[in-house]
């Protein structure tokens, strides 16, 4: 058995920063003063900031896919222990291609950088919205009612739709998203990767329905109603015995 | 965006199967836990090989099926040690008191009882390399109605749901039916009645069932675009006997034990009923 590894640097003065100290200043993190923060403090500022960076994407400043994935998984056990539904939506942006090859990669950055600032306007604070890859985003909305589902859905299509995006001095452009949704049912031990593909296959429908549009799977089913319930055990089942 | 794979989610349709060259394979699932679900797979399994097949009972609950315990076996080496490389998928299928094999899934797999890709990758290609030797293949499930559950229903050819009489179980069974037509587009569901006080009361309670989905899936599923309806077919039922609780507790197949028995007798039907 190998011996324990104490996580504490015997002599942090033998740490090598240079390439992480880099990287926290080209990303603009500040960070405190070593000789008034002490040298503990200013390392730990210095690992915060770099778990800050690696839970980030780039260019649009929302979460990454690792902490996408990350927040998923805690969320699915909150799900199951709790109770309370959750839904995950995945956001697409229709014809981005198109943006890029009519007014260039920069110009594509920026629609980028303005639906990422209007999905941003659109959530609650315990919500996290994530840049997933390319010119996918995707949401995770704790607590939200299937019933609300669709209106949530649809009030964030609209919202990016209502975007005007200035790519240049007197140049505008807007976009459109589709958008598949899908909920984690209550109660249900679920995995990121089927929740996740579940609402990709909503999206999936939301484009090849003609885009620009918000599809959830249909609320899913392990809940049985009193009606159901009522018919289920209807008085016929019983008479039958008797 | 990707396009979501046609085959291996779950929310995938069912398989179509080469009837020449692989087994079938049946998922056996409850909703409710505690109705006989191993119990079942087990003796249909063991009724199966009395008629010549070659059946594998491979327990897709992840470590958390019981079925070491109703087969009295103490298994060294289980699908875990597969998926870890301690072992080939040949150490690990072992013989069963039934004249079927069994393919257990060893507890140190319950720290996957979330579903990670790998483990789907190699629950899959298990079943893959397996299918080609059998001729029936039963996916003992979990209770309840989890994506790990799902996933492994989303493996079979078919589906089997057992239910008591019991309102909770019919209740479980009936949403697991609900959820597995919505979410996987289930069109034909196969249904055991375990427990009977009377003769014909499976009969009754898959009407019953039948009933409600018509009235409140099927409208879904209409919504989802598919008209097609959704069929529960009643397997079989099987009796309340106290022979089961005897070989359960002997920890013995009641078909070896008692096939005299009035439950073991129905689970031979059963046998016969998915044979032809």
């Amino acid at each position: 058995m190998p011996a324990k590894i104490d996580p504490r640097p015997a002599d942090s003065n033998a740490l090598s920063l240079d390439g992480a100290l880099q990287l926290l200043e080209q990303s603009g993190h500040a960070l405190p003063a070593l000789d008034e923060a002490g040298r503990a403090a200013w390392l730990q500022a210095v690992i915060d900031g770099l778990c800050e960076l690696s839970s980030r994407d780039p260019l649009t400043g929302l979460a990454n896919r690792r902490q996408f994935e990350l927040t998923l998984a805690s969320e699915i056990d909150r799900v199951a222990r709790a109770g309370e539904p959750a839904l995950v939506l995945m956001i697409d942006i229709d014809h981005f291609k198109k943006v890029n090859d009519e007014h260039g990669h920069p110009a594509g950055d920026l629609v980028l950088k303005a639906v990422a600032a209007a999905l941003r306007d659109c959530i609650r604070p315990m919500d996290t919205v994530a840049r997933f890859g390319g010119e996918e985003f995707a949401m995770i909305l704790p607590n939200c009612q299937p019933s609300f589902g669709q209106a949530v859905a649809e009030r964030i299509r609209l919202r990016v739709q209502a975007t005007t995006i200035a790519i240049a001095p007197g140049a505008d452009v807007s976009v459109t998203v589709s958008i598949g949704g899908a909920f984690a049912p209550q109660w249900v031990r679920s995995s990121p990767l089927l929740w996740v593909e579940r609402a990709d296959q909503q999206l999936y429908r939301a484009k090849s329905q003609g885009r620009n549009m918000a599809c959830l799977e249909h609320q899913t089913v392990s809940w049985v109603s009193p009606e159901e319930k009522g018919l289920l055990f209807g008085t016929s089942q019983f008479q039958d015995f008797e | 965006m990707t396009a979501p794979e046609a085959s291996t989610t779950m929310s995938s349709a069912p398989l179509e199967r080469d009837r020449q060259k692989t087994a079938s394979i049946m998922a056996v699932t409850s909703g409710k836990g505690g109705v006989g679900k191993t119990f079942l797979s087990a003796n249909l399994a063991a009724a199966l090989a009395a008629q010549g097949a070659r059946v594998l009972v491979l327990d897709a609950d992840l470590g958390l099926a019981n079925l070491d315990v109703v087969l009295n076996l103490h298994p060294k080496l289980t699908l875990h040690d597969v998926f870890t490389g301690k072992a080939t998928l040949e150490e690990a299928i072992l013989p069963a008191p039934g004249g079927f094999s069994v393919l257990l899934a060893g507890s140190g797999l319950v720290e996957y009882s979330r579903l990670t890709p790998q483990v789907r990758e190699q629950l899959e290609s298990v079943i893959a390399q397996v299918s080609p030797r059998f001729d029936h293949i039963l996916l003992d499930t979990g209770a309840g109605i989890s994506d790990v559950v799902l996933h492994a229903v989303s493996l079979a050819h078919e589906v089997l749901v057992i239910a008591t009489p019991e309102p909770t179980s019919m209740t479980d069974a009936y949403a697991t039916i609900k959820v597995l037509a919505t979410l996987q587009q289930r069109r034909h569901i196969r249904l055991v009645v375990n427990q009977v006080s009377s003769a014909g009361e499976g009969r009754t309670i898959r009407h019953q069932l039948q009933l409600v989905v018509d009235r409140f899936v099927a409208p879904q599923l209409r919504s989802q675009g598919s008209g097609e309806p959704l069929v529960l077919e009643l397997l079989g039922e099987i009796p309340i006997d106290v022979a089961v609780r005897e070989a359960v507790q002997k920890r013995s197949l009641l078909l070896l034990k008692m096939p005299g028995s009035p439950a073991a007798q129905a689970v031979s039907a059963i046998a016969a009923r998915m044979a032809r």
